[in-house]
């Protein structure tokens, strides 16, 4: 269970180690997520700093300034606000003396600095909070001394420390006698009650450079020498290039190489085959040029052809495919309690109902691209990418270098969505470089970003409940899906536990179509399918939906399996709070409600809809959403997640949708390919309970559940259902007959 | 290749390049203003609004013979620091995520407010429509349209 209070239970000596600085002041290396080596030291020059032995540090500056160097990948989910503050709320310092920078420059090695399942802030929180102790302890004791005072008789607060007698000394005025301190064995973290800046609104640190449009992000990395590469990539899944003509694009403007890849990038799948579905394996023909328009013009200009290579999938035989493992019996057993076929027999009803959900492509709004120069003495790679030391190995593993030699910096990213948790265009930036021994800026256009995807796999769910006496006796979820299925962890969520017989079984279909995760890898849909299916049997059961979930909660209370995910009592709350702030079944006449509990990535989050009917159809105008993700650390970059989380959930289940014919994507800009715009996007009212459980995950939680609850909205006021998305693509479904629309 | 004259956030500037270059990438290579971001090249997104002689337009649907001896504004031109109404209404609200659509926001914005300083919601909807965040900071996006129609009002 999830559910553990805060505790601060950590060995200070494993983690973290300071040095006094050579320009003055003292740093303190830590890290976030191993121990650090038993010899590992902080370097006393800045520019020495490296993330191997340590993935984050602070510096404080002899005048008392803090610098918080933040090691995690920020794709838009606001970890470079919120995980200093936390450092800063125990260090005691007032955030406008915090400056924050993002790792650091050419470091000499790289480490766990992941970006993915909403676990940055969870997993450094405690590691955050012991460093900033730390240091505001030592800054104490170095005080203490100088005073020839215990300690204890001490105080610090807004980078003061204050004596028994009144005196003050400022931290920076005892920096440097700290640096030579032991680090301390114990120190106290804050009571929750007296955190002062956690909690509070901070605005995104980099906002005065996003809204003046200086360089952040890796499409606006420059460097000396610097080349474009566009690449020629089969359009088709299941093709490979067998020849290319690259005459006309060679005569053209500002050309300067084209250069056949991928051979590399073969080897590398052979030494790591676990990749494979995540990347395409044919040959691809890069174009060289001076401007990033020079090289898609002359990329246009490449005649290349290809062959078939093995599996050709489209979207109705992989559809066809899917429904096959569905109705079939070679399943993988995820989970199993009591019998389910038994319970079946003996129940009075049954529902079974089956979901299905297209491929979606991410589209982070800046597309893929890396920078790459691979140099006799290193190869320096610069970009956005959300698994930096993976990526890292794997260019030294194709490139047969030392891992030290691969110097990795991240930029700001447009975006991640889990799309760049898989760097296939780091790797190939790394083979163009190799190739043409220049530095060079693999560009995608939106195109390529689209066609060349790692697409959330189409998948299907089917549920099957059985209801005896009144009750829920049994539940039966199925899943077939494209390449991978659902991770282990899923099969132990709401409703595992409150029903005596509960089954989970997986099935998967192998195709060529490379697929990935999805920002809430499954349950993006998966909660969709389940929230839906719940509502219909509380309208199969004759019961109020909401008590439907309430009663089956009960179960779980007190529960000793281990592998239950959720906690009842977080959810029931949940639940609850939803009921009273969205007004449920207090509305007036003409506005239909849509409600939706669910857990993931650490989180409890209850959402209801509202639906008013415009013109004959159902159009959704607010969605509450009640979350419980602990202590909120940033509430004003919170409520943005939450509200972006539904947004996007809504978005992708109102019009996404992703298809292939024979093995070709059918859409490859956003002509065709629709995303949700403001006049779509409903009111959003977050609410975040109060309490003091460690923070759980937040860039994915609330987009889960928001297809979901406009889908029994939309049942509400048209009295039809939706079983498959994206719901635009059945028009019938989202009206209501004329004669009804009258009052 | 031809030669462009044309003004840029209110200088006078010239590039020799091929006639069917579009202006977002004479800005973000040529001149290196990266603010103007690409996100589609089919003018469908928003990402690369720039102004042309005060009007809203995608620069990356822009050749440079259509942009010859017209005045450009982008993102690092609409301020001196950072401070116009639109700008100062997004740090405000602290609208973005990733960040990245926002210049195009803000362009839009700023262009759609010179012209309807007192909009209603509709309009404010109708004139952001074209911006596609992926992040979907659509409601502080128009929150931030609002308090910044309010400040040039």
């Amino acid at each position: 269970m999830s559910t553990n209070i805060t505790s601060s239970k950590f060995s200070r000596r494993a983690f973290m180690r300071t040095s006094s600085l050579a320009g003055g002041g003292l740093l303190i290396g830590f890290n976030l997520f191993q121990a650090c080596k038993p010899k590992a030291a902080p370097p006393i020059d800045l520019a020495e700093l490296n993330y191997n032995d340590f993935n984050a540090f602070i510096k404080i500056a002899d005048n008392g300034a803090v610098t918080i160097f933040s090691p995690n990948p920020e794709i838009g989910q606001g970890v470079k606000t919120s995980m200093p503050m936390i450092i800063a709320e125990e260090l005691d310092v007032s955030w406008d003396k915090v400056n924050v920078v993002q790792g650091i420059l050419d470091n000499e090695n790289y480490t766990r600095q992941v970006a993915g399942g909403s676990q940055s802030i969870r997993f450094g929180w405690e590691a955050l909070r012991q460093t900033g102790a730390t240091a505001k302890q030592m800054l104490i004791n170095a005080a203490a001394a100088r005073w020839g005072v215990d300690a204890s008789e001490c105080t610090a607060s807004e980078g003061v420390i204050t004596n028994s007698k009144g005196e003050t000394l400022g931290y920076g005025d005892v920096v440097n006698d700290a640096a030579a301190l032991e680090v301390p064995e114990e120190v106290a973290l804050k009571e929750v009650k007296d955190f002062k800046l956690i909690g509070t609104d901070v605005g995104n640190v980099d906002i005065d450079k996003i809204v003046t449009g200086e360089p952040l992000f890796g499409l606006d990395y420059k460097a000396d020498g610097m080349v474009y590469a566009a690449v020629v990539r089969p359009t088709t899944f299941g093709k490979k290039l067998v020849s290319y003509d690259d005459a006309a694009a060679k005569a053209m403007p500002g050309v300067i190489d084209v250069v056949k890849i991928g051979a590399k990038v073969r080897s590398l799948l052979e030494k790591d085959p676990g990749f494979s579905s995540k990347i395409s394996t044919s040959d691809k023909v890069a174009v060289i040029a001076k401007t990033t328009w020079q090289a898609m013009k002359a990329k246009e200009a490449i005649k290349a052809e290809w062959e078939d290579d093995g599996t050709i999938d489209s979207t109705e035989e992989m559809d066809k495919a899917l429904t096959g493992l569905l109705d079939g019996n070679r399943f993988e057993n995820l989970r199993k309690d009591g019998n389910v076929s038994r319970a079946f027999a003996q129940a009075d009803k049954v529902l079974e109902r089956t979901y299905e959900s297209p491929f979606l492509p991410h589209n982070c709004m800046e597309p893929m691209n890396f920078y790459a120069n691979v140099t006799p003495e290193k190869v320096h790679l610069v970009g956005p990418i959300q698994t930096p030391a993976w990526k890292a190995g794997l260019v030294a593993a194709m490139l047969e270098r030392d891992p030290s030699e691969i110097h990795l910096e991240m930029t700001r990213q447009g975006g991640g969505f889990g799309r760049r948790l898989f760097g296939d265009f780091v790797i190939e930036a790394a083979e163009i470089a190799d190739a043409i021994k220049k530095p060079v800026k693999v560009v995608y256009s939106r195109e390529d970003d689209m066609m060349d995807g790692i697409y959330r796999p189409a998948i299907k769910y089917r549920i099957k409940a059985g209801v005896k006496d009144g009750k829920v006796t049994a539940y039966h979820l199925k899943e077939a899906a494209i390449n991978d299925n659902m991770y282990d962890l899923i099969p132990n969520f709401f409703p595992a536990g409150a029903i005596e017989n509960y089954q989970v079984d997986v099935a998967k279909y192998q195709s060529k179509i490379t697929t990935g995760a999805w920002r809430a890898p499954y349950t993006n849909f998966l909660a969709f399918a389940e929230q839906s299916f719940f509502d219909e049997l509380a309208e199969m059961m004759e019961v109020d939906r909401v008590q439907l979930r309430l009663d089956l909660l009960q179960k779980v209370k007190g529960t000793e399996d281990e592998r239950i995910q959720y906690s009842p009592e977080r959810m029931e709350e949940v639940i609850k709070v939803a009921v009273e702030k969205s007004g449920w079944g207090t509305k007036p006449e003409g506005v239909y409600q849509g409600f939706v509990n669910y857990y993931c990535h650490n989180s409890h989050v209850a959402e209801v809809a509202d639906v008013e009917i415009e013109d004959g159809s159902p159009v959704v105008k607010k969605i509450t959403c009640v979350v419980d993700c602990g202590i909120v650390v940033n509430p004003l970059g919170a409520k943005n997640q939450a509200e972006g989380g539904v947004i996007d959930g809504i978005g992708h289940s109102m019009y996404g949708d992703y298809a292939f014919k024979d093995g070709t994507p059918m859409a490859a800009n956003f002509d065709k390919y629709r995303l949700i715009r403001m006049k779509e996007a409903p009111v959003v009212e977050v609410h975040f309970l109060k309490n003091e459980y460690s923070p759980t995950g937040l860039g994915e939680p609330t987009l889960p559940p928001a297809g979901g609850a406009i889908a029994n909205a939309f049942k509400a006021a048209t009295g039809k259902r939706l079983y498959n998305q994206p719901f635009s693509k059945y028009p019938e479904l989202l009206t209501v007959p004329e004669k009804e629309i009258i009052g | 290749m031809p030669t462009y004259q044309f003004k840029v956030n209110n200088e006078n500037r010239s590039v020799d390049v091929s006639e069917d270059t579009p202006l977002l990438w004479v800005l973000r290579d040529h001149l290196d203003l990266v603010g103007t971001k690409y996100g589609c090249g089919i003018a469908q997104c928003g990402s690369c609004t720039v102004h042309l002689d005060g009007n809203a337009v995608r620069s990356c649907s822009l050749t440079m013979s259509q942009v010859e001896g017209k005045s450009v504004t982008t993102i690092e031109g609409l301020s001196e620091d950072g401070n116009h109404p639109v700008q100062e209404a997004w740090k405000e609200v602290d609208v973005p995520q990733c960040g990245y659509c926002q210049a195009g926001q803000i362009m839009t914005a700023s262009a759609f407010l010179e012209k309807n300083p007192n909009p209603s919601p509709e309009d404010i909807k109708s004139a952001m429509h074209g911006n596609i965040c992926r992040c979907a900071t659509y409601n502080r996006i128009y929150r931030a349209v609002e308090i910044a129609a309010e400040k040039m009002g």
